[in-house]
């Protein structure tokens, strides 16, 4: 188990490294962030002032080996924009990003394993086939479509909810969050909703498909012959069993969730990383465009370690290292 | 051996279970009748589709839809079963009633230990501590002839034989000692040296707590040294019934005939193996008359009738107008 860890993060830095790259470089290619930044009409010398300023003048591969020289001890970088580290200005809105895609994801599973299951043991039912449907809509709605229909309906006509931004937040076990007040469950409740309707689609799927399989499988016929109740063969016998590909589904999505809450933050003006790596595009700040990359990549790097064991705990015929010599 | 009891374990009287489909009803168990005495081994013997997996299913009430017991009557120690509470036939299934299938692959669940999947079958059923509940699982184990079995608990169904985990399926068919086993094929999936093992062991085990036994097989071979009293089913009948050794000796119906004949061991060495003409029939569109007439060289005008009551001939029941009086070579 432990050599199986250490294997997989060597891996880890490895993709790590060749992600920065690739990042690091392709960003050079896109505009010029001087032209952006600079009074249009500084004379030739102040312009080749703040090139030098910002370390643009050296060769790009010179440029690279600086940041990965900073990147080790920690600093990714200082926005052009800001003036402040990059690294920093990512950090004070990860808690939006996070509390937006965790919310998410427990609706996901709150919302998408009942209704599967549901689903998937009464495919015939006029509820199911509604469930169903809804799932289908969940996956081929664009998702800025549906943000954008719910802000009409739910925030300008009814007027249930509000429309935009974090609302109140309160701090709780040293955790500073909109779901600790009920003025930020109110704003945190479409935009979630929103982003989540995929995943519950994805979700209800899945669990529905495993449901309709493991259902006929023997072992639960033997767990009802055994005379075991049906919530114990359900939530024991089967659960257990479709669970397996939930959660690598659901844990990989996660760091989806996280990346593509760019388009939600945007719709609902949520202040959160997504909106800051909008921003950050528009205006060619290219360190805060390279650390936020890189930091998706660790997240989607770490959420895998984080499936693959969870997946040996869920499944013992994949005990981790057993097999591997 | 037979021990002395009021009246048969199971009775099971003009049993029909249809399977409405949209292609039509597909009559998989049509008007079967059968008794079991406890601790007596009665042999189901037909081929795929004949039914007798239905059968057994119907006795423990495990006929999901769109399959139904339309009609007939299952007394289970005088207690109807036909129509009876879903609540109540789940105390009796792995209490009452206990069932062994056919692949042991696929009847532990590869999520769960052996322990769990042996104790929740204890506690299901009766109000026992978790200890209580571990050390009789442990026990049930070593009575199939399990070596070390408080190892083998801690483990996982993958990390277990076929032959181990048949024996585990059957220490819980037996852990609340119930009073009839349904036993679906469960040496099929089996090589032959673990297949009459675990025979010896199952019987053994009910001969000793008198437990009655259904062992459901498409293989006379198994069937003629474990079982008391034989049916043959054909098509979703019972074709012919009797005792076993009357059954595989001086076998009346033509198809009971065919089937021992076309056991390889009573051919001799080159001689083409002997088998049954043509195929099982569907059940769905089931030719009026008796459901063997296009498989069997007795056939004639009167075969065109549905096939009679079974009528007993020479202590024995048959389901054919034309019973032969065919000695087997052995």
């Amino acid at each position: 188990m432990t050599a199986y860890v250490i294997r997989r993060l060597m891996q880890s830095v490895v993709v790590v490294l060749i992600m920065s790259v690739i990042v690091f470089f392709g960003v050079n290619v896109v505009g010029d962030p001087v032209d952006m930044l600079i009074n249009p009409e500084a004379d030739q010398e102040d312009i080749e002032a703040a090139i030098r300023a910002l370390g643009l003048d050296k060769p790009i591969g010179e440029q690279y080996l600086f940041f990965l020289k900073n990147a080790i001890t920690g600093n990714l970088g200082k926005s052009f924009i800001f003036g402040e580290p990059a690294l920093q200005l990512i950090i004070q809105r990860m808690p939006a990003t996070l509390e937006l895609a965790i919310t998410a994801l427990l609706m996901a599973i709150f919302l998408g394993i009942p209704l599967g299951l549901y689903a998937g043991l009464k495919p015939d039912s006029p509820a199911s086939r509604t469930i169903m449907a809804g799932s289908i809509l969940g996956f081929s709605l664009p998702t800025f479509w549906v943000g954008l229909m719910m802000i009409m309906v739910f925030a300008v006509m009814l007027g249930w909810l509000p429309s935009t931004g974090r609302g109140e937040t309160a701090t709780f076990l040293g955790i500073t969050s909109s779901l600790f007040t009920l003025n930020g469950l109110q704003h945190i409740f479409m935009p979630a909703l929103n982003l989540a309707l995929l995943k519950i689609s994805l979700v209800i799927r899945l669990t529905r498909a495993g449901t309709r399989e493991a259902i006929h499988q023997d072992y639960i016929k033997f767990a009802r012959a055994k005379g075991l109740s049906p919530h114990r063969v359900i939530m024991v016998h089967l659960l257990k069993n479709i669970l397996i590909p939930v959660v690598t589904v659901i844990g990989l999505e996660f760091g989806s969730l996280v990346a593509f809450s760019v388009v939600t933050e945007t719709i609902f003006a949520w202040p959160g990383m997504g909106k800051l790596l909008i921003d950050s595009i528009q205006q060619l700040d290219r360190p805060v465009i390279v650390a936020y990359l890189i930091i998706i990549v660790l997240l989607f790097v770490t959420l895998n370690l984080i499936v693959d064991i969870l997946y040996s705990i869920l499944d013992p015929r994949v005990r981790l290292g057993e097999r591997e010599a | 051996m037979t021990t002395k009891k009021k009246g048969p374990t199971l009775s099971v009287h003009d049993l029909r279970t249809h399977f409405h489909t949209k292609a039509g009803v597909v009559k998989a168990v049509d008007d079967v009748s059968f008794d079991v005495k406890g601790g007596q081994v009665m042999g189901l013997v037909g081929e795929s589709g004949s039914g007798k997996s239905v059968t057994g299913f119907s006795i423990v009430g495990l006929i999901d839809p769109p399959g139904r017991v339309v009609s007939g009557s299952i007394k289970f120690k005088g207690e109807e079963l036909v129509g009876a509470s879903e609540e109540r036939l789940q105390k009796l299934r792995g209490n009452r009633i206990a069932m062994i299938f056919q692949d042991p692959m696929m009847t532990l669940n590869p999520v769960l230990r052996i322990d769990t999947q042996m104790t929740e079958a204890i506690k299901a059923h009766r109000d026992v501590d978790a200890q209580t509940a571990w050390e009789e699982a442990r026990d049930a184990l070593g009575q199939v002839g399990i070596p070390s079995p408080e190892e083998r608990l801690k483990t996982y169904p993958h990390q277990l034989s076929g032959g181990m985990r048949q024996r585990v399926a059957i220490a819980i068919a037996f852990l609340n000692k119930p009073d009839l086993i349904i036993a679906d094929e469960p040496t099929t999936a089996l090589d032959v040296t673990i297949q009459s093992q675990i025979i010896h062991e199952a019987q053994t085990l009910c001969r000793k707590t008198g437990t009655a036994l259904i062992w459901i097989t498409h293989d006379l071979a198994v069937v003629a040294g474990l079982a008391d009293h034989i049916c043959v089913m054909y098509a979703g009948r019972i074709v012919e019934e009797g005792k076993a050794d009357d059954i595989i000796d001086r076998p009346l119906h033509p198809y009971t005939i065919g089937l021992i004949g076309s056991v390889p061991s009573h051919n001799k060495r080159g001689q083409r193996l002997n088998q049954i003409p043509g195929m099982t029939p569907s059940l769905l569109n089931l030719p009026p008359g008796c459901a063997f007439r296009n498989r069997c060289k007795f056939d004639d005008g009167e075969c065109l009738d549905e096939p009679g009551p079974t009528r007993p001939v020479r202590g024995r029941s048959v389901r054919c107008f034309h019973p032969q009086r065919m000695e087997v070579t052995s």
